[in-house]
């Protein structure tokens, strides 16, 4: 199966930075989806944007080619320049800078995607920084920072809001059944991708007796 | 939940290794990137233009430059919002049981005491020699930023912040900015286009392409800064909740 031509050929060897970096950008998306702790989601977020910075690297990749800083004989600086036209005539001359020419460019490995990636990484690290700040204060808030507690929370800080007298007189109970997913999905907001198990769970966890509107203060923080 | 989740995942994961098929091989010198006219052109003419051998800080700071001036900016109101974020936090509901009280330690402090000149000195040079070597203002910027964390770890917070105060980081991160578009600003007064460093050889005694040299070093300088200060100052606000005592 290593024959070429064959898929796993394609795929593992001649094209092996591709599927070691859609390995990596998996790991990093299930992470970001299955994971509850918020600081476990961030992880994911990291590890999926190097798994990105690394992709766009080694597109720059050239065959025996070195990295995009110029080597002795092109330097814009040196002292030595050999033109292989003029024999040996202008061999140890100074000189200025020269435009390459096509077969020395092939010598350079592209530097686009380094320069691209180097503000990539920037703005990673920025995104970073931003979430962990965001992370910290929902702790502050919340006292938590796994979803699902999360998500029982604001789903009760949310009814406490809506059972408030200036509201009309109608009964919570439609409201807070089960099965309704309206509600649910008002509070859904800091999780993007919970599923109705996750939400089922915790409505199990809530006590199923509900109190009237009239007594709504005593409902338990 | 983690069983479901793996579905779209294996899913995506999928459908991305059968469009990989079609990418071009690593490292082929044929592939489209690797022979497009951009970058055959950045690598030609960055000597002729700058005279700058490292051809991606070139491409970052002259060619490019427009770009690299909103990334600084990007670092800086990241660094502004997490300082507005946390600073707003009042009363703290939870036990104070996660601050660690920890005397410094000999050892730790003594190499600590040695190291982070030495450390210093290389970020400098990391920034300064980023022309021709990889670096530039970016990664020198992170190693002296990370040179005050280091001084934060091995003693305290306050004996970080006593060197480099939360007022003088804000400071030094906008005066990084404003570096660079004062460079900037300054091409367009003597003539040219923003960020045309070409125009500076008007004010300094070097010929054009020098001039572009030596304004990419100070546009590195100013994200340096930028950097350095945003660094420490998400570092010193995420370690303690905005309150800027205790912390780690």
């Amino acid at each position: 199966m290593f024959e070429d031509g064959a898929i796993v050929n394609e795929l593992l060897v001649e094209r092996l930075n591709y599927f070691i970096y859609v390995v990596l950008l998996l790991i990093g998306l299930h992470a970001m989806i299955s994971k509850r702790n918020l600081i476990k989601k961030l992880i994911g977020m990291s590890i999926f944007q190097t798994a990105i910075i690394l992709f766009y690297v080694s597109i720059a990749v050239k065959e025996e080619a070195t990295i995009p800083i110029y080597k002795a004989e092109h330097d814009p600086h040196g002292e030595v320049h050999h033109h292989p036209e003029k024999g040996g005539e202008e061999a140890e001359a100074h000189h200025g800078p020269v435009a390459l020419k096509d077969e020395e460019i092939k010598q350079y490995a592209n530097p686009l995607p380094h320069v691209l990636m180097l503000t990539a990484i920037v703005v990673g690290v920025a995104t970073l920084g931003l979430a962990l700040a965001l992370t910290q204060r929902i702790y502050q808030g919340y006292g938590t920072i796994e979803e699902d507690e999360l998500l029982t929370k604001i789903e009760r800080a949310d009814d406490r809001a809506s059972q408030s007298p200036l509201k009309s007189n109608q009964s919570p109970s439609p409201k807070k059944a089960k099965g309704s997913a309206t509600a649910k999905k008002a509070t859904a907001s800091p999780s993007r991708k919970s599923g109705s198990a996750s939400q089922g769970k915790s409505a199990a966890k809530r006590k199923p007796a509900k109190r009237k509107p009239g007594s709504g203060g005593g409902k338990k923080a | 939940m983690k069983l479901l989740s793996l579905v779209p995942v294996v899913a995506v994961g999928g459908l991305l290794l059968f469009a990989a098929q079609d990418f071009p091989e690593w490292g082929d010198p044929a592939s489209p990137a690797s022979t497009s006219p951009v970058s055959s052109h950045f690598i030609q003419s960055t000597g002729v233009d700058t005279e700058v051998p490292n051809m991606v800080t070139a491409v970052l700071a002259d060619y490019r430059g427009f770009d690299t001036m909103f990334e600084t900016v990007v670092v800086f109101i990241a660094g502004m919002a997490v300082l507005a974020i946390l600073k707003s936090s009042g009363r703290r509901k939870g036990k104070r049981e996660h601050e660690v009280e920890a005397e410094p330690d000999l050892i730790v402090t003594n190499t600590v005491r040695l190291i982070v000149p030495v450390i210093q000195i290389f970020a400098f040079y990391v920034l300064a020699h980023g022309h021709v070597s990889p670096g530039g203002g970016f990664q020198g910027g992170v190693v002296m930023g990370a040179s005050f964390i280091l001084v934060a770890l091995a003693w305290d917070l306050e004996v970080a912040l006593a060197r480099f105060s939360a007022e003088k980081c804000i400071l030094v991160a906008a005066l990084g900015i404003v570096l660079y578009g004062g460079i900037g600003f300054l091409s367009m007064l003597l003539g040219g286009e923003f960020l045309d460093y070409a125009e500076l050889e008007k004010v300094l005694p070097v010929s054009r392409e020098m001039a572009r040299y030596h304004a990419m070093l100070g546009v590195e300088i100013g994200v340096g800064f930028t950097v350095t200060a945003i660094i420490f100052a998400l570092y010193a606000n995420l370690s303690t909740e905005g309150r800027l005592k205790g912390g780690l």
